[in-house]
């Protein structure tokens, strides 16, 4: 056994440091290199600040701007920091609802949600991502169906025609990967920027 | 169920296979320690670890020494992680202040990492400095999987020699496995997870002023370096809480799909480094068959039950497909998909919250663990398990036909088949032990988030998970407390290392024995009869073992849900 302590120790220390330091930091250093915006966190600059990150969904309460999906993320009670407190798309800690499908309180949220959309609109079926918590709490994306869903309100808020803002959905669907892989999907955020560019309020 | 998302399933599963030749018969010559396209640049980095450890390249091992070797270096490795996280709060790279990690927590944290696990009682975000993800976990995340897969290589070498008295180097298995296999693939899959989004840098939490003018605080890191070879090492712990869902750790479907690829990439293609190690490549198919066969069902099922969703939803007027814990880019193929590769395999990662799946989707991803992760399995661990189970097959058809059993020209005996149940038994013990009294406990009881059944899942999927060194969760159950951390580590150490140990007592034996000529009475072990047998054996003895559990659980769920009940 005692012969086998020196390999052991000199072996952690050694893979310690090509695989825990130099492998992460040389990875770090090319990765600065080649692809800057990426690597550090695909930050969207507007007027010097900071706005957040194309790759992160936000929180939009206003009628005005299209809204992603329900977070289940919580955050520290600014109050009571022993205490947590529901924090919708917390980027320092990303969280799904973790409910069960025969979850009471899962049931009753998503009707909550659905009740909400329907006053809304009526017109059409409310799709279920846009009740339903992702997984992530920080899902940056809805289905086309989602934001077409909410053109309505959207329109009327900013005093554009339906037909205007339905084209902008349209310009902003991404569909899948190769035609394959993924889900077509549209990025709230950057929906969101568009519409302020074309109806600045 | 989409014409597109079969189509994803089918594309994962040809390129999966596509690339279990050449990646095979590339590990064969590592560990046959033959010249490769990258000996000219680390052939001097091994010398180099060799003459450092005073290691002798040479000189092989008897099976206990190499396994004694190997613990000795596993109980380094969880010395060094455990003491990297008590000191994070005075060591550098801390940006973010993170304090030391409670002890409890240090301890699950360290069995989780060296055992392969990586079982998170913690968010990466809220808890682990810069040092202690690299130093700590990112080493672990390589050095355990190199652990994996240089034991079950002695165990092939056990298998492919006659009358011989050692199966090969740990030393040389491991240093040959990690600048090899892991790194190369690392170093590439990294740059390829930074290029489509995923941050790397060792930078402050950036903050930022939302177009709503709230404050968001994006949290940073060197995030690709590590997510690489999470998913190529089985390891599958995240470098945020939420694992592989959050869109900066997997940002995109091909990012995706990458991932889930690198999951089950080595354990599928050693299938054929041990076809090719003891000369006849088709036995290697023959393990990858009856291996894909559960896998694709498995898939099917878990596919199904997602889209055909909660009926509680339906119930709302909703598309009763089950979003709840998904990510819009990925979709119900996608998520089925990767919860199956990823507990198929021992990884554990995940792109969806496996909690709020529908009752029967989330009992796929439990069995699948409770076979032994054996379906491709971790990084050696799988293979080594598969093997395991290959034994009992040619023990029953011996039984059937009254001959002695053989597999490649090895007799299997009295020894190897106790050994070998020895260690399949090992598994329902802590699965179903613990959860039988963490069940009669208050304090196990009162992590539980969903009441009704769904309860007794997630405490199920918790031993479960840790047992089998999966490391994925039902994660709305409060994990870390005393009881949890202390009970989890202990089946996390059990269902490592008592696999390994009569695993290895196999490898002794068989390595000692001369092998017979194939002759007109022995059953070939390369046909469909064959893969048939295997996989009748597999399902017969899982589903013994763990029906009556699972009855409980997922199956009352799923009934429970069809009349609209909830709890």
């Amino acid at each position: 056994m005692l012969r086998e302590l020196r390999p052991a120790l000199v072996l952690i220390v050694m893979f310690t440091i090509i695989t825990g330091l130099i492998y992460p930091l040389a990875i770090t250093g090319i990765a600065q290199i080649a692809f800057p915006h990426q690597a550090n966190g695909s930050l969207l600059v507007k007027d010097g600040h900071v706005i957040g990150s194309s790759l992160i969904g936000q929180t939009f309460t206003d009628g005005g701007y299209f809204q992603g999906r329900p977070s289940a993320t919580s955050g520290p009670d600014p109050t009571d920091p022993t205490k947590t407190i529901d924090a919708p798309y917390n980027a320092a800690n990303s969280a799904g609802s973790n409910l069960g499908p025969t979850s009471k309180v899962l049931i009753e949220r998503i009707k909550g949600e659905v009740d909400k959309r329907k006053a809304e609109n009526a017109n059409a079926p409310v799709p279920t991502d846009l009740v339903t918590a992702s997984g992530s709490g920080l899902d940056p994306d809805i289905s086309p169906d989602a934001a077409l869903f909410q053109v309505a309100r959207v329109a009327k808020a900013r005093n554009l025609s339906e037909d205007r803002v339905r084209r902008l959905v349209g310009e902003h669907v991404q569909g899948r990967f190769l035609g394959i892989l993924g889900e077509p999907r549209v990025n709230v955020l950057a929906l969101n920027m568009a519409l302020d560019r074309l109806a600045p309020r | 169920m989409t014409a597109n998302g079969w189509l994803q399933i089918i594309v994962y599963f040809v390129v999966l296979t596509a690339l279990v030749l050449p990646l095979g018969r590339f590990m064969a010559r590592v560990f046959e320690g033959e010249r490769t396209l990258l000996s000219p640049v680390l052939r001097p980095v091994e010398i180099g670890l060799y003459r450092l450890a005073g290691v002798d390249a040479t000189r092989e091992q008897h099976c206990i020494s190499y396994t004694i070797a190997m613990l000795v270096f596993n109980a380094a490795g969880f010395a060094l992680v455990y003491a990297l996280q008590r000191f994070q709060a005075v060591l550098p790279l801390n940006p973010a202040g993170m304090s030391a990690v409670a002890p409890d927590l240090a301890f699950n944290t360290a069995v989780s990492f060296t055992s392969n696990t990586n079982w998170q009682n913690y968010g990466g975000e809220s808890t682990m400095s810069y040092l202690t993800q690299m130093a700590a976990l990112t080493t672990q995340n390589f050095v355990s999987a190199a652990t994996g897969i240089a034991l079950v290589i002695a165990l092939v070498r056990a298998f492919a020699r006659t009358s011989a008295k050692t199966v090969g180097n740990f030393w040389v298995d491991l240093t040959r496995c990690t600048l090899y296999v892991l790194l190369p693939l690392a170093v590439l899959g990294a740059l390829v997870l930074v290029w489509q989004g995923v941050p790397q840098n060792i930078g402050p939490y950036v903050d930022a002023t939302t177009l709503e003018g709230a404050k968001q605080t994006l949290s940073q890191g060197p995030a690709a370096s590590q997510i690489a070879i999470k998913q190529l090492g089985t390891n599958g712990g995240g470098f945020w809480s939420a694992n592989s869902s959050v869109p900066y750790e997997n940002p995109t479907p091909l990012s995706n799909f990458l991932q889930m690829l690198s999951i089950l990439l080595i354990p599928a293609a050693l299938t054929l480094t041990f076809g090719r190690m003891v000369r006849d490549e088709r036995q290697g198919w023959a393990l990858y068959a009856a291996m894909s066969a559960i896998f694709l069902a498995g898939v099917a099922l878990c596919y199904w039950a997602e889209s055909y969703g909660n009926t509680n939803f339906a119930a709302l007027g909703l598309d009763p497909a089950n979003m709840e814990g998904k990510e819009v880019r990925f979709g119900i193929a996608n998520s089925s998909l990767w919860a199956v590769a990823t507990t198929a395999a021992s990884n554990g990662s995940v792109n969806a919250m496996h909690d709020s799946f529908t009752p029967l989707g989330g009992m796929i991803p439990i069995i699948m663990m409770q076979l032994g992760e054996i379906i491709y399995g971790g990084v050696g661990s799988g293979l080594y398990g598969m093997l395991l189970m290959v034994i009992v097959a040619v023990f029953v058809a011996g039984l059937m036909v009254g001959r002695t059993p053989e597999y490649l020209g090895k007799k299997i005996e009295a020894k190897e088949v106790k050994m070998a149940l020895l260690a399949i038994l090992v598994l329902p013990l802590f699965m179903l032990g613990f959860p039988a009294v963490a069940v009669l406990l208050p304090f196990g009881l009162s992590s539980m988030q969903d009441a009704g059944p769904h309860g007794f899942s997630e405490v199920l999927y918790l031993y479960t998970s840790q047992t089998a060194n999966n490391g994925s969760a039902f994660a709305g159950f409060t994990g870390n407390t005393l009881w949890y951390n202390t009970t989890g580590g202990i089946a996390m150490l059990f269902g490592r290392y008592f696999v390994i140990i009569p695993m290895m007592a196999v490898a002794g034996s068989l390595v000692a024995k001369k092998t017979v000529p194939a002759s007109a009475g022995t059953f070939p072990t390369h046909g469909g009869l064959f893969v048939g047998l295997l996989v009748g054996v597999i399902l017969i003895i899982g589903g013994l073992t763990f029906f009556p559990a699972l009855a409980l659980g997922p199956v009352a769920e799923h009934f429970a849900m069809l009349t609209k009940s909830t709890f």
